[in-house]
Protein backbone atom coordinates (compact mmCIF):
# COMPACT_ATOMS: atom_id res chain seq x y z
CA UNK A 1 0.00 0.00 0.00
CA UNK A 2 1.37 3.40 -0.95
CA UNK A 3 1.29 5.98 1.83
CA UNK A 4 -1.18 8.85 1.49
CA UNK A 5 0.15 12.18 0.22
CA UNK A 6 -0.57 15.54 1.81
CA UNK A 7 -0.51 18.83 -0.14
CA UNK A 8 0.45 22.03 1.60
CA UNK A 9 1.89 25.42 0.71
CA UNK A 10 5.41 26.51 1.62
CA UNK A 11 5.89 30.22 0.92
CA UNK A 12 2.85 30.04 -1.42
CA UNK A 13 4.31 27.13 -3.39
CA UNK A 14 2.54 23.77 -3.33
CA UNK A 15 4.49 20.77 -2.13
CA UNK A 16 3.37 17.18 -1.71
CA UNK A 17 4.76 14.98 1.07
CA UNK A 18 3.98 11.65 2.69
CA UNK A 19 1.37 11.77 5.48
CA UNK A 20 3.06 11.77 8.87
CA UNK A 21 5.87 14.06 7.70
CA UNK A 22 6.77 17.09 9.78
CA UNK A 23 6.42 20.62 8.47
CA UNK A 24 10.24 20.76 8.69
CA UNK A 25 10.51 17.89 6.21
CA UNK A 26 8.00 19.54 3.88
CA UNK A 27 10.06 22.75 3.89
CA UNK A 28 13.21 20.79 3.03
CA UNK A 29 11.32 18.93 0.30
CA UNK A 30 10.12 22.23 -1.20
CA UNK A 31 13.61 23.68 -1.42
CA UNK A 32 16.83 21.75 -0.84
CA UNK A 33 18.70 24.67 0.76
CA UNK A 34 15.70 26.08 2.61
CA UNK A 35 16.06 28.95 5.05
CA UNK A 36 13.64 28.45 7.94
CA UNK A 37 14.34 31.73 9.68
CA UNK A 38 16.90 34.54 9.92
CA UNK A 39 18.86 34.95 13.13
CA UNK A 40 18.88 38.32 14.87
CA UNK A 41 21.99 39.27 12.88
CA UNK A 42 20.46 38.05 9.62
CA UNK A 43 22.10 34.65 9.24
CA UNK A 44 20.12 31.91 7.49
CA UNK A 45 19.11 29.09 9.83
CA UNK A 46 17.46 25.71 9.34
CA UNK A 47 16.25 22.78 11.46
CA UNK A 48 19.08 21.73 13.76
CA UNK A 49 18.17 19.58 16.78
CA UNK A 50 15.18 17.87 15.14
CA UNK A 51 13.44 17.35 18.47
CA UNK A 52 11.99 20.65 19.59
CA UNK A 53 14.84 21.86 21.84
CA UNK A 54 16.75 24.44 19.77
CA UNK A 55 13.93 26.49 18.18
CA UNK A 56 16.00 27.08 15.00
CA UNK A 57 13.17 25.80 12.78
CA UNK A 58 10.59 28.39 13.83
CA UNK A 59 8.17 29.33 11.03
CA UNK A 60 4.67 30.73 10.60
CA UNK A 61 1.99 28.06 10.25
CA UNK A 62 -1.57 29.00 9.28
CA UNK A 63 -1.04 32.53 10.51
CA UNK A 64 0.56 31.65 13.85
CA UNK A 65 4.23 32.58 14.15
CA UNK A 66 7.03 31.00 16.19
CA UNK A 67 5.94 27.40 15.52
CA UNK A 68 8.63 24.72 15.65
CA UNK A 69 8.41 23.08 12.21
CA UNK A 70 9.98 19.86 13.52
CA UNK A 71 7.19 19.38 16.06
CA UNK A 72 4.18 19.91 13.80
CA UNK A 73 2.86 17.19 11.48
CA UNK A 74 1.70 18.32 8.03
CA UNK A 75 -2.02 18.78 7.34
CA UNK A 76 -3.80 19.15 4.01
CA UNK A 77 -3.94 22.78 2.89
CA UNK A 78 -1.55 24.07 5.54
CA UNK A 79 0.02 27.47 4.81
CA UNK A 80 3.65 27.75 5.92
CA UNK A 81 5.77 30.88 5.71
CA UNK A 82 9.52 30.66 6.27
CA UNK A 83 12.27 33.27 6.46
CA UNK A 84 10.04 36.17 7.48
CA UNK B 1 -11.56 22.48 31.88
CA UNK B 2 -9.66 20.82 34.71
CA UNK B 3 -8.67 17.20 34.91
CA UNK B 4 -7.67 15.10 37.88
CA UNK B 5 -5.48 12.06 37.61
CA UNK B 6 -4.22 9.52 40.10
CA UNK B 7 -0.99 9.37 38.14
CA UNK B 8 0.07 12.04 35.66
CA UNK B 9 3.02 11.16 33.43
CA UNK B 10 5.09 13.64 31.46
CA UNK B 11 6.74 12.08 28.42
CA UNK B 12 5.50 9.17 26.30
CA UNK B 13 8.81 7.52 25.44
CA UNK B 14 9.75 4.05 26.72
CA UNK B 15 9.81 5.21 30.39
CA UNK B 16 6.50 7.07 30.27
CA UNK B 17 4.74 4.29 28.36
CA UNK B 18 5.96 1.68 30.86
CA UNK B 19 4.88 3.90 33.77
CA UNK B 20 1.41 4.34 32.24
CA UNK B 21 1.00 0.61 31.70
CA UNK B 22 2.17 -0.22 35.24
CA UNK B 23 -0.03 2.41 36.90
CA UNK B 24 -3.08 1.51 34.82
CA UNK B 25 -2.64 -2.18 35.72
CA UNK B 26 -3.54 -1.20 39.32
CA UNK B 27 -6.68 0.58 38.15
CA UNK B 28 -5.25 4.10 38.44
CA UNK B 29 -6.66 6.92 36.32
CA UNK B 30 -3.63 7.92 34.26
CA UNK B 31 -2.89 11.02 32.20
CA UNK B 32 0.00 10.65 29.73
CA UNK B 33 1.21 13.84 28.07
CA UNK B 34 3.84 14.48 25.42
CA UNK B 35 4.88 17.42 23.27
CA UNK B 36 4.99 15.25 20.18
CA UNK B 37 1.97 14.30 18.09
CA UNK B 38 2.76 10.59 18.39
CA UNK B 39 3.94 8.50 21.34
CA UNK B 40 7.29 6.72 21.41
CA UNK B 41 9.70 9.47 22.42
CA UNK B 42 12.92 9.81 20.49
CA UNK B 43 13.97 6.18 20.37
CA UNK B 44 10.60 4.92 19.13
CA UNK B 45 9.86 7.89 16.94
CA UNK B 46 7.36 7.16 14.17
CA UNK B 47 9.10 6.66 10.81
CA UNK B 48 7.15 7.62 7.68
CA UNK B 49 8.92 4.88 5.73
CA UNK B 50 9.34 1.97 8.11
CA UNK B 51 7.23 0.13 10.67
CA UNK B 52 8.15 0.46 14.33
CA UNK B 53 9.82 -2.47 16.11
CA UNK B 54 7.38 -4.98 17.66
CA UNK B 55 8.43 -3.99 21.20
CA UNK B 56 7.56 -0.36 20.50
CA UNK B 57 4.15 -1.25 19.07
CA UNK B 58 3.39 -3.52 22.02
CA UNK B 59 4.49 -0.88 24.56
CA UNK B 60 2.27 1.72 22.92
CA UNK B 61 -0.74 -0.57 22.81
CA UNK B 62 -0.26 -1.54 26.46
CA UNK B 63 -0.33 2.08 27.52
CA UNK B 64 -2.47 4.00 25.04
CA UNK B 65 -5.22 1.39 24.53
CA UNK B 66 -5.79 0.97 28.25
CA UNK B 67 -9.27 2.12 29.29
CA UNK B 68 -8.02 4.22 32.22
CA UNK B 69 -5.24 6.02 30.31
CA UNK B 70 -5.88 9.43 28.72
CA UNK B 71 -3.34 10.10 25.96
CA UNK B 72 -2.75 13.85 25.63
CA UNK B 73 -0.63 14.44 22.52
CA UNK B 74 0.99 17.74 21.48
CA UNK B 75 0.71 18.92 25.06
CA UNK B 76 3.53 20.73 26.79
CA UNK B 77 4.08 21.72 30.37
CA UNK B 78 4.26 25.46 30.93
CA UNK B 79 4.79 25.42 34.67
CA UNK B 80 3.97 23.38 37.74
CA UNK B 81 3.43 23.48 41.45
CA UNK B 82 2.73 20.92 44.12
CA UNK B 83 -0.20 18.84 42.89
CA UNK B 84 -0.73 20.37 39.46
CA UNK B 85 0.72 21.25 36.07
CA UNK B 86 -0.30 24.03 33.72
CA UNK B 87 -0.22 22.59 30.20
CA UNK B 88 -1.06 23.87 26.75
CA UNK B 89 -1.94 22.09 23.53
CA UNK B 90 -2.23 23.72 20.08
CA UNK B 91 -5.69 25.05 20.96
CA UNK B 92 -5.98 25.70 24.68
CA UNK B 93 -4.41 25.68 28.11
CA UNK B 94 -5.55 23.86 31.23
CA UNK B 95 -4.58 22.68 34.67
CA UNK B 96 -4.00 19.02 35.29
CA UNK B 97 -4.11 17.86 38.89
CA UNK B 98 -2.40 14.73 40.14
CA UNK B 99 -1.94 12.59 43.21
CA UNK B 100 1.38 11.33 41.88
CA UNK B 101 3.51 12.68 39.06
CA UNK B 102 5.96 10.64 36.98
CA UNK B 103 8.56 12.66 35.09
CA UNK B 104 9.81 10.82 32.02
CA UNK B 105 11.03 13.82 30.05
CA UNK B 106 13.90 11.94 28.45
CA UNK B 107 16.99 13.44 26.93
CA UNK B 108 18.14 15.78 24.22
CA UNK B 109 21.45 15.85 22.40
CA UNK B 110 24.58 17.54 23.63
CA UNK B 111 25.30 19.92 20.75
CA UNK B 112 28.66 21.67 20.96
CA UNK B 113 29.72 24.83 19.15
CA UNK B 114 32.38 24.78 16.45
CA UNK B 115 33.05 27.16 13.55
CA UNK B 116 30.22 26.81 11.03
CA UNK B 117 27.78 24.93 13.28
CA UNK B 118 25.00 27.43 12.55
CA UNK B 119 25.04 26.77 8.78
CA UNK B 120 21.91 25.20 7.27
CA UNK B 121 22.90 21.60 6.53
CA UNK B 122 24.45 21.07 9.97
CA UNK B 123 22.19 19.14 12.35
CA UNK B 124 22.45 17.01 15.45
CA UNK B 125 23.16 13.30 14.92
CA UNK B 126 20.02 12.16 16.69
CA UNK B 127 18.60 15.34 15.19
CA UNK B 128 19.11 14.09 11.65
CA UNK B 129 17.68 10.73 12.60
CA UNK B 130 14.55 12.42 13.98
CA UNK B 131 14.21 14.67 10.92
CA UNK B 132 14.68 11.74 8.51
CA UNK B 133 12.08 9.61 10.26
CA UNK B 134 9.62 12.46 9.79
CA UNK B 135 10.27 12.60 6.09
CA UNK B 136 13.26 14.97 5.73
CA UNK B 137 14.52 14.21 2.20
CA UNK B 138 17.94 12.52 2.21
CA UNK B 139 17.85 10.48 -1.01
CA UNK B 140 21.12 10.90 -2.88
CA UNK B 141 22.48 13.41 -0.37
CA UNK B 142 26.03 13.12 0.86
CA UNK B 143 25.91 12.84 4.64
CA UNK B 144 28.67 12.79 7.26
CA UNK B 145 27.85 11.63 10.79
CA UNK B 146 30.12 12.77 13.62
CA UNK B 147 30.44 13.32 17.35
CA UNK B 148 30.37 10.54 19.89
CA UNK B 149 28.44 7.55 21.13
CA UNK B 150 26.35 4.66 19.85
CA UNK B 151 23.72 7.07 18.54
CA UNK B 152 26.04 7.85 15.60
CA UNK B 153 25.59 4.31 14.30
CA UNK B 154 21.82 4.43 14.67
CA UNK B 155 21.68 7.84 12.97
CA UNK B 156 23.83 6.57 10.09
CA UNK B 157 21.66 3.48 9.65
CA UNK B 158 18.49 5.60 9.51
CA UNK B 159 20.07 8.06 7.05
CA UNK B 160 21.09 5.19 4.83
CA UNK B 161 17.67 3.56 5.00
CA UNK B 162 16.25 6.90 3.81
CA UNK B 163 18.51 6.89 0.77
CA UNK B 164 21.43 9.00 1.95
CA UNK B 165 24.97 8.33 0.84
CA UNK B 166 26.74 8.15 4.22
CA UNK B 167 30.30 9.22 3.38
CA UNK B 168 31.76 8.44 6.82
CA UNK B 169 31.16 8.28 10.56
CA UNK B 170 33.67 10.18 12.71
CA UNK B 171 33.80 9.13 16.38
CA UNK B 172 35.88 11.27 18.74
CA UNK B 173 36.72 8.34 21.07
CA UNK B 174 40.00 6.63 20.35
CA UNK B 175 40.24 3.22 18.73
CA UNK B 176 41.62 1.83 22.03
CA UNK B 177 38.60 3.05 24.01
CA UNK B 178 36.25 1.58 21.42
CA UNK B 179 37.98 -1.80 21.33
CA UNK B 180 37.87 -2.00 25.12
CA UNK B 181 34.13 -1.36 24.99
CA UNK B 182 33.53 -3.86 22.18
CA UNK B 183 35.35 -6.67 24.01
CA UNK B 184 33.11 -6.11 27.07
CA UNK B 185 29.90 -6.17 25.05
CA UNK B 186 29.40 -9.96 25.54
CA UNK B 187 28.03 -9.17 29.01
CA UNK B 188 24.93 -7.67 27.40
CA UNK B 189 23.95 -10.12 24.65
CA UNK B 190 20.97 -8.01 23.56
CA UNK B 191 23.23 -5.00 23.00
CA UNK B 192 25.80 -7.13 21.18
CA UNK B 193 23.06 -8.32 18.83
CA UNK B 194 21.91 -4.73 18.23
CA UNK B 195 25.50 -3.71 17.47
CA UNK B 196 25.91 -6.59 15.01
CA UNK B 197 22.66 -5.70 13.24
CA UNK B 198 23.72 -2.06 12.96
CA UNK B 199 27.12 -3.06 11.62
CA UNK B 200 25.44 -5.09 8.88
CA UNK B 201 23.27 -2.10 7.91
CA UNK B 202 26.38 0.09 7.71
CA UNK B 203 28.50 -2.23 5.59
CA UNK B 204 30.89 -0.15 3.49
CA UNK B 205 30.57 3.03 5.56
CA UNK B 206 33.97 4.08 6.94
CA UNK B 207 33.96 4.35 10.76
CA UNK B 208 36.88 6.51 11.92
CA UNK B 209 37.84 6.72 15.59
CA UNK B 210 39.78 9.54 17.22
CA UNK B 211 38.31 11.98 14.68
CA UNK B 212 36.69 15.35 15.36
CA UNK B 213 34.95 17.73 12.94
CA UNK B 214 36.75 21.04 13.47
CA UNK B 215 34.90 23.28 11.07
CA UNK B 216 31.99 23.45 8.66
CA UNK B 217 32.13 25.83 5.71
CA UNK B 218 29.78 27.03 3.00
CA UNK B 219 28.28 30.24 1.63
CA UNK B 220 24.68 30.05 2.88
CA UNK B 221 24.58 26.28 3.12
CA UNK B 222 27.02 23.61 4.25
CA UNK B 223 29.51 22.66 1.53
CA UNK B 224 32.45 21.02 3.24
CA UNK B 225 33.94 20.10 6.60
CA UNK B 226 37.40 19.79 8.06
CA UNK B 227 38.13 16.68 10.13
CA UNK B 228 41.01 16.26 12.56
CA UNK B 229 41.84 12.54 12.66
CA UNK B 230 44.75 10.24 13.48
CA UNK B 231 46.07 10.82 9.93
CA UNK B 232 45.98 14.63 10.20
CA UNK B 233 43.52 17.16 8.77
CA UNK B 234 41.14 16.11 6.02
CA UNK B 235 38.62 18.15 4.00
CA UNK B 236 35.40 16.46 2.93
CA UNK B 237 32.59 17.83 0.75
CA UNK B 238 29.11 17.00 1.99
CA UNK B 239 25.48 18.21 1.93
CA UNK B 240 24.65 17.29 5.49
CA UNK B 241 26.77 17.09 8.64
CA UNK B 242 25.01 15.45 11.56
CA UNK B 243 27.03 15.90 14.72
CA UNK B 244 26.11 15.10 18.32
CA UNK B 245 28.22 14.51 21.42
CA UNK B 246 25.93 12.29 23.43
CA UNK B 247 22.77 12.90 25.41
CA UNK B 248 21.66 15.21 28.22
CA UNK B 249 18.76 14.71 30.62
CA UNK B 250 15.84 17.14 30.20
CA UNK B 251 15.78 18.16 33.88
CA UNK B 252 14.05 21.54 33.52
CA UNK B 253 10.61 20.51 34.79
CA UNK B 254 12.07 18.44 37.65
CA UNK B 255 14.26 21.39 38.61
CA UNK B 256 11.29 23.75 38.55
CA UNK B 257 9.36 21.43 40.86
CA UNK B 258 12.27 21.50 43.32
CA UNK B 259 13.56 17.94 42.80
CA UNK B 260 17.13 17.48 44.01
CA UNK B 261 19.57 17.11 41.13
CA UNK B 262 22.98 15.51 41.09
CA UNK B 263 25.75 16.20 38.64
CA UNK B 264 27.28 13.60 36.36
CA UNK B 265 30.20 15.54 35.00
CA UNK B 266 28.97 18.95 33.84
CA UNK B 267 25.30 17.99 33.52
CA UNK B 268 22.51 17.41 35.98
CA UNK B 269 20.30 14.36 36.40
CA UNK B 270 17.47 13.82 38.89
CA UNK B 271 18.22 12.02 42.12
CA UNK B 272 15.78 9.23 43.03
CA UNK B 273 15.37 6.56 45.70
CA UNK B 274 14.95 2.83 45.04
CA UNK B 275 11.34 3.40 43.90
CA UNK B 276 12.26 6.22 41.51
CA UNK B 277 10.83 8.79 43.90
CA UNK B 278 12.52 12.19 43.75
CA UNK B 279 13.25 14.39 46.78
CA UNK B 280 9.75 15.87 46.32
CA UNK B 281 6.90 13.79 47.76
CA UNK B 282 4.67 12.11 45.14
CA UNK B 283 7.00 13.10 42.29
CA UNK B 284 8.82 10.25 40.54
CA UNK B 285 11.41 10.30 37.77
CA UNK B 286 12.38 7.56 35.35
CA UNK B 287 14.63 6.89 32.40
CA UNK B 288 17.16 9.26 30.83
CA UNK B 289 16.17 11.94 33.32
CA UNK B 290 17.92 9.93 36.06
CA UNK B 291 21.09 9.39 34.02
CA UNK B 292 21.50 8.42 30.37
CA UNK B 293 20.78 4.70 30.28
CA UNK B 294 18.96 3.97 27.06
CA UNK B 295 15.72 2.24 26.23
CA UNK B 296 15.98 -0.82 28.47
CA UNK B 297 16.80 1.22 31.57
CA UNK B 298 13.97 3.61 30.75
CA UNK B 299 11.42 0.79 30.41
CA UNK B 300 12.27 -0.83 33.72
CA UNK B 301 12.50 2.46 35.63
CA UNK B 302 9.22 3.65 34.13
CA UNK B 303 7.52 0.46 35.30
CA UNK B 304 9.01 0.81 38.81
CA UNK B 305 7.81 4.42 38.99
CA UNK B 306 4.34 3.48 37.73
CA UNK B 307 3.93 0.76 40.36
CA UNK B 308 5.41 2.87 43.17
CA UNK B 309 3.20 5.86 42.25
CA UNK B 310 0.22 3.59 43.00
CA UNK B 311 1.73 2.45 46.32
CA UNK B 312 2.46 -1.01 44.91
CA UNK B 313 5.95 -1.48 46.34
CA UNK B 314 5.97 -5.27 45.93
CA UNK B 315 5.45 -5.03 42.15
CA UNK B 316 8.23 -2.44 41.99
CA UNK B 317 10.58 -4.61 44.09
CA UNK B 318 10.43 -7.42 41.53
CA UNK B 319 11.96 -5.10 38.91
CA UNK B 320 14.95 -3.88 40.92
CA UNK B 321 17.44 -6.54 39.71
CA UNK B 322 16.58 -5.75 36.07
CA UNK B 323 17.25 -2.06 36.69
CA UNK B 324 20.65 -2.81 38.25
CA UNK B 325 21.70 -4.79 35.20
CA UNK B 326 20.51 -2.15 32.74
CA UNK B 327 22.31 0.65 34.60
CA UNK B 328 25.61 -1.28 34.53
CA UNK B 329 25.55 -1.06 30.75
CA UNK B 330 25.16 2.71 30.73
CA UNK B 331 28.12 3.11 33.11
CA UNK B 332 30.27 1.19 30.63
CA UNK B 333 29.05 3.46 27.82
CA UNK B 334 29.97 6.60 29.76
CA UNK B 335 33.53 5.42 30.27
CA UNK B 336 34.00 4.55 26.61
CA UNK B 337 32.65 7.77 25.14
CA UNK B 338 34.19 10.31 27.55
CA UNK B 339 34.86 13.48 25.54
CA UNK B 340 38.34 14.33 24.30
CA UNK B 341 39.83 17.74 25.27
CA UNK B 342 39.91 18.69 21.55
CA UNK B 343 36.11 18.68 21.52
CA UNK B 344 35.97 21.27 24.31
CA UNK B 345 38.29 23.59 22.42
CA UNK B 346 36.51 23.68 19.05
CA UNK B 347 34.73 27.03 19.50
CA UNK B 348 36.81 30.03 18.42
CA UNK B 349 36.42 33.58 19.83
CA UNK B 350 34.05 34.53 16.96
CA UNK B 351 32.04 31.26 17.04
CA UNK B 352 28.43 31.93 18.00
CA UNK B 353 27.60 30.13 21.23
CA UNK B 354 24.04 31.33 21.76
CA UNK B 355 22.28 30.63 18.46
CA UNK B 356 19.11 32.43 19.53
CA UNK B 357 20.80 35.73 20.36
CA UNK B 358 23.93 35.36 18.17
CA UNK B 359 26.41 35.75 21.04
CA UNK B 360 30.01 34.83 20.19
CA UNK B 361 32.32 33.06 22.64
CA UNK B 362 34.56 36.13 23.03
CA UNK B 363 31.61 38.13 24.43
CA UNK B 364 31.45 35.70 27.35
CA UNK B 365 35.06 36.20 28.43
CA UNK B 366 35.25 37.39 32.02
CA UNK B 367 31.82 36.06 33.00
CA UNK B 368 31.96 33.33 35.61
CA UNK B 369 28.27 32.50 35.90
CA UNK B 370 25.30 32.18 33.57
CA UNK B 371 23.39 35.03 35.18
CA UNK B 372 26.07 37.68 34.69
CA UNK B 373 26.67 36.48 31.12
CA UNK B 374 22.93 36.67 30.45
CA UNK B 375 22.57 40.19 31.83
CA UNK B 376 25.52 41.53 29.87
CA UNK B 377 25.18 39.67 26.56
CA UNK B 378 21.65 38.12 26.37
CA UNK B 379 23.33 34.70 26.10
CA UNK B 380 20.67 32.10 26.92
CA UNK B 381 17.76 34.54 26.75
CA UNK B 382 16.34 33.41 23.43
CA UNK B 383 13.56 30.99 22.57
CA UNK B 384 15.48 27.84 23.54
CA UNK B 385 16.05 29.31 27.00
CA UNK B 386 19.65 28.18 27.14
CA UNK B 387 18.91 24.53 26.40
CA UNK B 388 21.62 24.53 23.71
CA UNK B 389 24.15 27.20 24.75
CA UNK B 390 23.78 26.72 28.51
CA UNK B 391 24.53 23.02 28.28
CA UNK B 392 27.37 23.64 25.81
CA UNK B 393 28.98 26.24 28.10
CA UNK B 394 28.73 23.86 31.06
CA UNK B 395 30.33 21.09 28.99
CA UNK B 396 33.25 23.19 27.75
CA UNK B 397 33.97 24.36 31.28
CA UNK B 398 32.81 28.00 31.20
CA UNK B 399 30.02 28.01 33.81
CA UNK B 400 27.08 25.84 34.88
CA UNK B 401 23.54 26.35 33.55
CA UNK B 402 21.24 28.63 35.49
CA UNK B 403 18.13 27.27 37.22
CA UNK B 404 14.79 26.63 35.50
CA UNK B 405 12.05 29.25 35.72
CA UNK B 406 8.54 29.31 34.31
CA UNK B 407 7.40 29.26 31.60
CA UNK B 408 9.40 26.18 30.64
CA UNK B 409 8.82 26.95 26.96
CA UNK B 410 7.81 30.11 25.11
CA UNK B 411 4.09 30.21 25.74
CA UNK B 412 0.98 31.93 24.40
CA UNK B 413 -0.02 34.99 26.40
CA UNK B 414 -3.56 33.64 26.65
CA UNK B 415 -2.19 30.59 28.50
CA UNK B 416 -0.56 32.74 31.15
CA UNK B 417 -3.51 35.12 31.36
CA UNK B 418 -6.07 32.34 31.78
CA UNK B 419 -4.90 30.85 35.05
CA UNK B 420 -4.06 31.77 38.56
CA UNK B 421 -1.48 29.42 39.94
CA UNK B 422 -3.19 29.43 43.34
CA UNK B 423 -5.81 27.19 41.70
CA UNK B 424 -3.32 24.39 42.16
CA UNK B 425 -4.12 24.38 45.86
CA UNK B 426 -7.80 23.55 45.45
CA UNK B 427 -8.69 20.32 47.25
Amino acid sequence: MKPALIRLQINHRTVEVVAGSSVAAAIAAAQSSAVFRRSITGQPRAAFCGMGACFECRVRIDGTGQQRACMVPVREGMQVICDE
Amino acid sequence: MNDRYDVLIVGAGPAGLAAAHAAASHGARVGLIDQQATAGGQVWRHDVRRALPALARQSMRNALDHATVDWLAQTRVVTGEDGGLLVEDPKSARLLHYRALVLATGARELLLPFPGWTLPGVTGAGGLQALAKQGWPLAGRRVVIAGSGPLLLAAAATARAHGAHVAAIYEQSSREQMQHFATGLWRWPGKALQATALKAKLLGVPYRCGSVVRRATGEHQLQSIEVDGPGGLERIDCDVLAVGYGLLANVELAQLLGCTLQYQGAHAVVETDRYQQTSVAHVYAAGELCGIGGRDTARVEGAIAGHAACGEGAAADRLLPARRRARHFSDALDRCFALDARVHALAQPDTLICRCEDVPLAALDGHTDARSAKLATRCGMGACQGRICGSALAEIGRFPRSGARPPLFPTRLSTLAGVELSHFHEP
